[in-house]
């Protein structure tokens, strides 16, 4: 017969309301799990980014669920697709619109690197005007893929040092 | 209003516009006009021939040093018909090709001109609103010309602002090389975390080997 362990777990009778614990975790823990993305959806990876958002991958697991389509209410922007020169202003101005902190997952091939279009119209990666925190191959990738760069994003902000960053 | 078949086209159009010439053609009637005629000519199809429908209009380049250099392109459909005639007018300048327009004729030909302008660089006089389509306004060059290079040439972003904030430029693209090539040992080197091609034997900042 299978019982819980209650050795180690939170009494509140010998503890307290009290939970002490580290003012980076608390605030990396909310910022991790409520991180909205931003939809820049510019060729067929939007496609992609959609099936990831729907039912049968669900991005509402990891509480990135929450497209936003104003550039003021999220927190990550997902590049997704081909940027041409044309358009490169303009997601950088959308990027410039976001509050702090933000960041950016370059989705496919073309973000990250121009991909196919090796062409006079075309930026040739999207990490030239906006800072990228992940990149993600593929041309599109797939959902998994695109929750993968979402986790490493996430692990990524664990570690950060947020306390630090607020008081500087 | 029914279109003659494509025999009887040939005929009344030589007979109506005596310069007008046959174009070599592997499918459909084709003409060759002068510049000054092609309005006249193609009213004359729309209402005469009942050739209602425009189907494109585009330019062909014949490339630098070549006279006439720039050859715009008329594609007419007839929907009573179901028959096609191309229509060809060299433009006289060379350097500053132009073409009178044929907005006033069928309204569909406005974005074909304006695009016609952006990437071959032919002028349409009477257009209402003859601005680029594809590329950004300022763009200065049309990237459609022969001599324009399929990477493009490096010139300034759209946006000042930006092009001072991110220092970003339109470069050159990089030809060789896949795009986004990844490590096959599923290692990543965290400081050249960029994805970049792995031949960069020619791209932006090296210049093509001889």
């Amino acid at each position: 017969m299978v019982s819980a362990n209650t050795d180690l777990n939170y009494d509140s009778k010998i503890e307290g309301d009290i939970v002490v614990s580290r003012l980076d975790a608390v605030i990396n823990w909310v910022r991790t799990n409520s991180m909205w993305p931003m939809p820049m959806g510019l060729a067929c990876c939007a496609i992609e980014l959609m099936g990831t958002a729907s039912a049968r991958f669900d991005i509402a697991r990891f509480g990135a669920e929450v497209m936003r389509f104003s550039p003021r209410q999220s927190d990550c922007m997902i590049v997704a697709g081909t940027v041409t020169y044309k358009m490169a202003p303009h997601l950088r101005r959308i990027y410039d619109q976001m509050a702090e902190p933000k960041w950016v997952i370059a989705m496919g091939a073309c973000a990250s690197s121009g991909g196919m279009y090796r062409s006079y119209a075309t930026l040739q990666g999207v990490d030239r005007i906006v800072p990228v925190d992940v990149y993600v191959s593929g041309c599109p990738p797939r959902p998994e893929a695109l929750l993968d760069a979402l986790i490493k994003l996430q692990d990524k902000v664990k570690r950060t040092p947020s306390a630090k960053q607020l008081t500087a | 209003m029914t279109a003659p078949a494509a025999d009887d086209v040939t005929a009344a159009l030589t007979a109506q516009f005596p310069q007008a010439a046959a174009r070599p053609s592997g499918d459909h009637p084709a003409f060759n006009v002068p510049a000054a005629e092609a309005v006249a000519v193609l009213a004359w199809l729309r209402d005469a021939q009942g050739y209602d429908f425009l189907l494109d209009v585009t330019a062909i380049d014949w490339a630098e040093g070549a006279s006439p250099r720039f050859t715009v392109v008329w594609h007419l459909f007839s929907t009573t018909a179901h028959t096609y005639i191309r229509i060809a007018a060299d433009c006289t300048d060379d350097a500053e090709p132009a073409m009178p327009t044929v907005t006033h004729l069928w309204p569909a030909a406005d974005w074909h001109e304006r695009e016609t302008w952006d990437l071959l660089g032919v002028k349409f006089a009477g257009h209402p609103d003859l601005r680029r389509i594809l590329m950004w306004d300022g763009y200065p060059h049309h990237p459609l010309r022969k001599e324009f290079p399929l990477a493009g040439i490096e010139t300034e972003l759209p946006d000042i602002e930006v092009a001072e904030e991110t220092q970003a430029k339109v470069i050159a693209a990089p030809m060789m090389g896949g795009p986004f090539v990844a490590s096959n040992k599923g290692e990543m080197n965290l400081t050249d975390a960029e994805p970049r091609a792995k031949d960069e034997s020619w791209h932006e900042k090296k210049a093509k080997p001889e």
